[in-house]
């Protein structure tokens, strides 16, 4: 009941969405429908929760959208075309995740960068080598059986919402062990979390490392899901920390809930799909993130006094 | 605490959705099925809103006049064919080879410049005369590529190619150049007529209509039309949509929607998902560019329902689902064989040859009855059909080819 009642209100934002599609598309409703809504949504459910992590740690990650945006290129000029190609690839591009979530990692603990920087940089150099290496443009295909995570169906039910189960799963997995606890600990106050003797440095790095593997695995579902494209990570990395933020998510670190920001993921895909629904696209998305960014933490800003007074 | 933000999101959703329902309501109930559709008065209510500001009848009734006018030259070779030439002589700008050719190009961003710009360079490399080419890439930068055109006209350039960034922008650094070395412009225009030609297909209303009229022979009358554009407030873009529009207002189609893609291949699957959803079918999709052509049919082919009358582009990628699927499907085209002509023009303008003042290329669609002429399995997926380039050195490997 607390749980819920931490986390209540992005749920009922994201229960009167889902109402309000459905009374726009009564096709929501059934079974199928839904799970379609699920498997668009699972790329950026799984980038939030990559996310929740370093932000609860009191970091950013900005490098997440181009990275998925080098996962698809890569894979594709890699695979080009060739079924045997396949799963060598994948296993590389979860490597190149957990590279890029290291060294991000460490770059911002050991050499003291600040986060944003951090991760600006990363983002403007992989953005910057996906050019040079390909020219501009993506070349190869990807085989069938890459796309069949991002595009195919298991039974009934999409490879990407069942891989969005694990992931989601893992994520709370690691939230309630120890690991979650000195995140949150090292996100909340830092000295205070090193003087009781967490390894503050080493666990901002693991997180980092999960935002690569998130990034990673997202980047597997959207070219599964629409194929070779370079503008694939566009903007990805902001709809993560809206979707964070919209889920009661502290930016600066040591509050909120992985759950919450999995469905403020859920929350602003709804959104999106009803301005699409509503014949309302393009341009307005990103003015709708802005709203909710500033919004959510100057919502967040006014309840700080109250959370003290309910701690002391 | 909490509740403020949900608060403050509900509210904040709630007052776009408010908005967007008031300024969408008309389209979404538009015109019911058979509408007689002659009245002028029944475009406004088609679905397919206003027209773009950009519409010129003039240049409409031309470009779609050029699509039947025979072109003039060798037909095996449509990057050296001219419609309508009016032929200038270029005697002043006479001179001995060896040449050194100079080129500033907007950018090669998208898989569209990337075959043009190898075509150019083997095109290039045809020509023993040219002995020095310095090209300039923008990077798709208004700024860098005026600086790059001024850095040019300072070295010891023959002639200067021009492939501008944006219209209005360049026009000044162009105008800059023009006296001082013979200049060539292709693809996007400038607002002057002071480059020595100016090389370019029919145009985008020719594209546009191309793709439209095939939808409304093909769909039978009230059937359900999604048209799906990049993106607002580009004059080549606007052009295709504008003339899709004159034809769709035209006809007993009915438009349930415009969307923008961003060109991006995710985004139009769920679009296109999303119609389906709302409207159970859609009889026809119209494109302003194929790059995703593909992700719109793999829309379909998810949600399990056949592929409708669709509009894509010389993509091999697209082809070669055409081909496979049997669809009804059209492929105007914006050809990249286009990329030769400057340098050929150059060539003839040094040597003091006639060139036309408006080198005007033929535009091409691809049908089913030609599609087997165009698909290269042997091509990358995004190579385009159009590339003129099979006779050149290196092809296919150049290309990406196998």
């Amino acid at each position: 009941m607390r749980a819920l009642r931490s986390m209540g209100p992005i749920f009922l934002v994201l229960a009167v969405l889902l109402v309000l599609i459905a009374a726009a598309n009564p096709f929501f409703l059934e079974p199928a429908g839904f799970l379609a809504f699920v498997k668009r949504a699972a790329p950026l459910v799984i980038l939030a929760a990559g996310q929740y992590f370093v932000i609860v740690s009191g970091e950013f990650d900005l490098s997440v959208g181009s990275l998925v945006t080098v996962q698809v290129v890569v894979a594709a000029r890699l695979i080009d075309g060739e079924e045997s190609a396949t799963w060598w690839v994948l296993a590389l591009l979860i490597v190149i995740g957990l590279l890029v979530g290291l060294v991000n990692g460490v770059i911002t603990t050991g050499l003291r960068v600040p986060s944003f920087i951090t991760t600006l940089g990363m983002m403007l150099v992989l953005s910057g080598a996906v050019f040079l290496w390909t020219g501009g443009a993506p070349r190869g295909a990807l085989s069938e059986t890459f796309r069949m995570f991002g595009r195919k169906d298991l039974g009934a039910v999409p490879w990407s919402v069942l891989i969005l189960l694990v992931m989601g799963g893992a994520a709370i997995m690691l939230m309630r062990s120890d690991f979650g606890k000195r995140l949150m600990a090292t996100g909340d106050n830092e000295r205070a979390a090193g003087l009781s003797g967490v390894r503050v440095n080493r666990t901002r790095i693991l997180a980092f490392v999960i935002s690569g593997l998130a990034a990673a695995v997202a980047g597997i579902l959207l070219g599964g899901f629409a194929g070779v494209s370079a503008q694939v990570g566009q903007g990805l990395e902001f709809q993560a920390i809206t979707a964070v933020v919209l889920g009661g998510v502290a930016l600066g670190g040591g509050r909120g809930s992985v759950v919450a920001a999995m469905a403020g993921a859920l929350t602003l895909e709804a959104l999106f799909t009803l301005l699409n629904l509503y014949g309302i696209s393009g341009a307005l998305e990103y003015a709708v993130q802005g709203v909710i960014i500033i919004a959510a933490v100057a919502a967040g800003a006014v309840r700080l006094p109250f959370k003290r007074v309910a701690r002391a | 605490m909490n509740r403020s933000i949900a608060a403050l999101v509900a509210g904040a959703s709630a007052l776009l959705l408010a908005a967007g329902c008031a300024s969408d309501k008309p389209t979404a109930t538009a015109t019911a099925p058979g509408a007689s559709a002659s009245a002028p008065a029944v475009a406004a209510s088609s679905g397919t809103g206003e027209q773009s500001k950009f519409f010129v009848q003039a240049d409409f009734d031309a470009e779609l006049a050029m699509r039947t006018q025979d072109a003039e030259g060798p037909a095996d070779k449509p990057w050296e064919q001219a419609i309508a030439p009016e032929m200038i002589d270029t005697a002043k700008y006479k001179k001995d080879g060896p040449y050194h050719l100079c080129f500033s190009n907007a950018a090669v961003n998208n898989p569209w410049r990337q075959v043009g710009w190898k075509t150019m360079q083997a095109e290039v490399a045809l020509h023993k005369e040219i002995t020095k080419f310095t090209a300039l890439d923008a990077e798709g930068k208004d700024d860098k590529q005026i600086s790059d055109i001024a850095e040019l006209v300072g070295q010891d350039c023959d002639a200067l190619i021009v492939s501008p960034n944006t219209t209005a922008t360049l026009t000044p650094a162009v105008t800059a150049a023009c006296p001082k070395i013979p200049v060539i412009v292709f693809d996007r225009g400038v607002e002057t007529d002071c480059p020595v030609t100016f090389i370019n297909p029919i145009g985008g209303y020719a594209f546009g209509a191309d793709g439209a009229e095939f939808l409304v022979e093909k769909v039978p009358a009230g059937g359900k039309i999604l048209a799906l554009r990049i993106l607002p407030g580009v004059d080549v873009l606007e052009t295709r949509w504008s003339a899709a529009k004159v034809s769709f207002d035209k006809s007993q189609l009915n438009v349930v929607g415009v969307e923008f893609t961003d060109g991006d291949a995710a985004k139009t699957k769920s679009i296109v998902s999303d119609y389906i959803q709302r409207h159970g079918k859609i009889d026809g999709v119209w494109m302003d560019a194929g790059a995703t052509a593909v992700a719109a049919i793999e829309a379909f082919e998810d949600a399990g329902q056949p592929v409708p009358a669709i509009v894509g582009e010389d993509q091999q990628d697209f082809l070669q689902k055409w081909k496979d699927g049997g669809l009804t499907a059209v492929a105007p085209t914006y050809p990249t064989y286009q990329w030769r002509t400057p340098v050929i023009a150059a060539l003839k303008i040094l040597k003091g040859e006639e060139v036309p003042k408006r080198w005007k290329l033929p535009q091409p669609k691809i049908t089913s009855e030609s599609l087997d002429t165009y698909l290269q399995p042997n091509m990358p997926p995004l190579h385009y059909a159009l590339c003129g380039c099979e006779d050149l050195p290196d092809f296919p490997a150049k290309w990406g080819g196998k």
